[in-house]
């Protein structure tokens, strides 16, 4: 008997794990320069430690949850921490490095989350939070749609996860946002972005993160992971040219965090229909995606609602718009299993407005229920003084940007003991008084 | 005409500055600093190295006053920059022998009134 294992598939897929995970960085970098200079490493470590906690839990309960044998809403446990995963094919490739790289998915789209609550959140309980959304969100939506659940068996289509990573991501964001409250300087005072290099860094670095997200969700080495690969190089470009043409037209002049933003967008757009368009219609889908988000984070801007990284905009509007779409362009000409709507297909375009609602409820519902719970263990809210100190001093006991006179070096036999314990104790950071911009 | 010299935290420097507008107070100098008012020192840790931050950042301010603005700008300081915790900073009212504005060389009173008068309430 032949081995179903293909070396090609294998190797792309090897290569791909590697993009994908590379965007969790990549999204520190994105999130860390738009912030203050005094929360940068707070914003970065949101990102950083998801790649910890999601990827511990994806590999221990969260996989099982998502791709073994279950119901319809949701996998069983036989795979609990990695059991009966081993080098046997999965499809093509080893099962061992389709949980690897299904894991680097949950990491980035818990990452995603804190864009949302960047600037005031208590660092403990938002690790919490990642990691039980992971297991109860975020895996039960990853197998509804890829696990063999009941939005697959209905029809639905999300070539990479526009539905399960971004609309999800951004419903709990949004929920995030509404249950923090605003920072305290909200409204209030300009907060300008500290670091733009680092956020066009960040969309790079995305970008070529993203060739693995889209064109690895073949799961092969063939034709349909080419046209994925086109696909996510072709939709940003139309985007980035529309932004750039409504930033021109709205004040004349094409900014940078634009520019950074409409790639994202792009990106975000094209991810359900990589793998299931033509090229000229993800061109126009990267197009049309651009004009909500455009509209949608500057009419935010002017509310309440601090959606402090514009999560909702980039990530729910680009997402609603790539699973609308996806059901509009599908072709069965370009590898989709069904035609869209523009096709001869219209109920297409139904199955994905029931799929987008269904995860967005329950992605809301849930959301709420454990920030809920972990707020009653571990307040979410940092106070107002460390809010006013930032979150890089209150937090981790570190600073972004460290110039270091006047730090004294604690020896613990040379000094007091009570300075010792300070020293050691969790919370001695948050006497800290001094005061940086 | 006196100097006004402020060293406050930096994060006031929003709320000073909007209630020096408030106060119809223009033209000032800002500064950057490092300084030490008496506060607890942050701890931070780098690899194993635990520092005590013994300067943190603080703004400085210089105002070119005549008489009847000295009080209005003291007190919207004070009013803006204070927390109530020690490390809030310091205020210091100095004499001015000799004041020039460079644009039209005039002198002393004239060259720090603001081209404006005050509104008669303030």
């Amino acid at each position: 008997m032949i081995s179903p294992l293909n070396g090609a598939d294998t190797a792309w897929m090897l290569i791909s794990t590697a993009l994908v995970l590379l965007m969790t960085p990549a999204l520190g970098f994105f999130y860390g320069g738009l912030v203050r200079g005094k929360n940068a490493l707070n914003t970065m470590m949101m990102s950083v430690s998801a790649l910890g906690f999601v990827g511990l839990a994806w590999a221990l309960i969260g996989y099982s949850l998502a791709f073994s044998e279950g119901t319809s809403f949701v996998g069983g446990f036989s795979h609990l921490a990695l059991v009966g995963v081993g080098l046997e094919a999965q499809g093509t490739i080893p099962h061992i490095l389709f949980m690897a790289y299904q894991g680097t998915f949950a990491i980035i789209t818990a990452a995603l989350i804190s864009g949302a609550i960047v600037e005031r959140m208590r660092f403990p309980p938002y690790l919490i939070f990642i990691s039980l959304w992971s297991i109860l969100v975020y895996a039960p939506v990853a197998h509804w749609v890829w696990g063999g659940g009941f939005l697959s068996t209905m029809g639905a289509l999300d070539f990479a996860g526009g539905t399960v990573v971004h609309i999800n991501a951004a419903v709990a964001a949004l929920v995030a946002a509404l249950m923090l409250g605003p920072r305290k300087d909200y409204a209030r005072q300009a907060m300008l972005p500290h670091n733009v290099p680092f956020t066009v860094l960040g969309a790079g670095l995305l970008w070529f993160g993203w060739f693995g997200f889209n064109a690895g969700s073949a799961l092969s080495a063939g034709p349909s992971a080419a046209l994925a690969f086109a696909n996510t190089m072709l939709a940003p470009t139309a985007t980035l040219v529309v932004w750039t043409l409504l930033d021109l037209r709205r004040s004349g002049k094409v900014t940078a965090v634009g520019a950074a933003t409409a790639i994202v967008v792009g990106l975000v757009a094209i991810t359900p229909a990589a793998g299931l368009v033509s090229p000229i219609s993800a061109i126009v889908l990267g197009a049309v995606a651009a004009v909500p988000s455009y509209f949608g984070l500057l009419w935010r801007a002017r509310t309440r609602l601090d959606d402090s990284l514009d999560v909702v905009a980039a990530h729910g509007l680009g997402g609603t718009v790539g699973a609308l779409l996806t059901g509009v362009f599908a072709e069965k000409a370009w590898g989709s299993p069904v035609d869209g709507l523009l096709f001869g297909n219209p109920k297409q375009f139904g199955i994905q407005v029931v799929a987008i609602l269904v995860v967005g409820l329950y992605s809301a519902a849930a959301s709420w229920s454990i920030l809920k719970v972990v707020n009653v263990f571990a307040p979410l809210r940092v106070s107002k003084r460390d809010e006013g100190l930032g979150l890089d001093v209150s937090q981790h006991g570190e600073e972004a940007y460290v110039r270091g006179e006047g730090a004294l070096l604690i020896l613990k036999d040379a000094l007091p003991s009570v300075v010792v314990a300070a020293a050691t104790a969790a919370t001695a950071v948050s006497l800290g008084v001094g005061g940086r911009s | 005409m006196k100097l006004v010299v402020a060293i406050f935290r930096s994060e006031k420097l929003s709320d000073v500055l909007e209630a020096l507008f408030r106060a119809e107070v223009r033209g000032l100098t800002i500064a950057r600093v490092e300084g030490h008012g008496g506060e607890v020192e942050p701890v931070e840790t780098y690899r194993g190295t635990t520092v005590r931050m013994e300067l943190s950042e603080k703004v400085r301010i210089e105002i070119g006053v005549s008489d009847h603005f000295v009080n209005p700008t003291v007190q919207a300081i004070l009013a803006a920059a204070r927390t109530g915790e020690v490390g809030d900073g310091k205020v210091f009212v100095l004499p001015v022998e000799k004041v020039y504005r460079i644009r039209t060389g005039e002198e002393d009173q004239s060259a720090v009134t603001p081209l404006f008068p005050p509104r008669e309430n303030e």
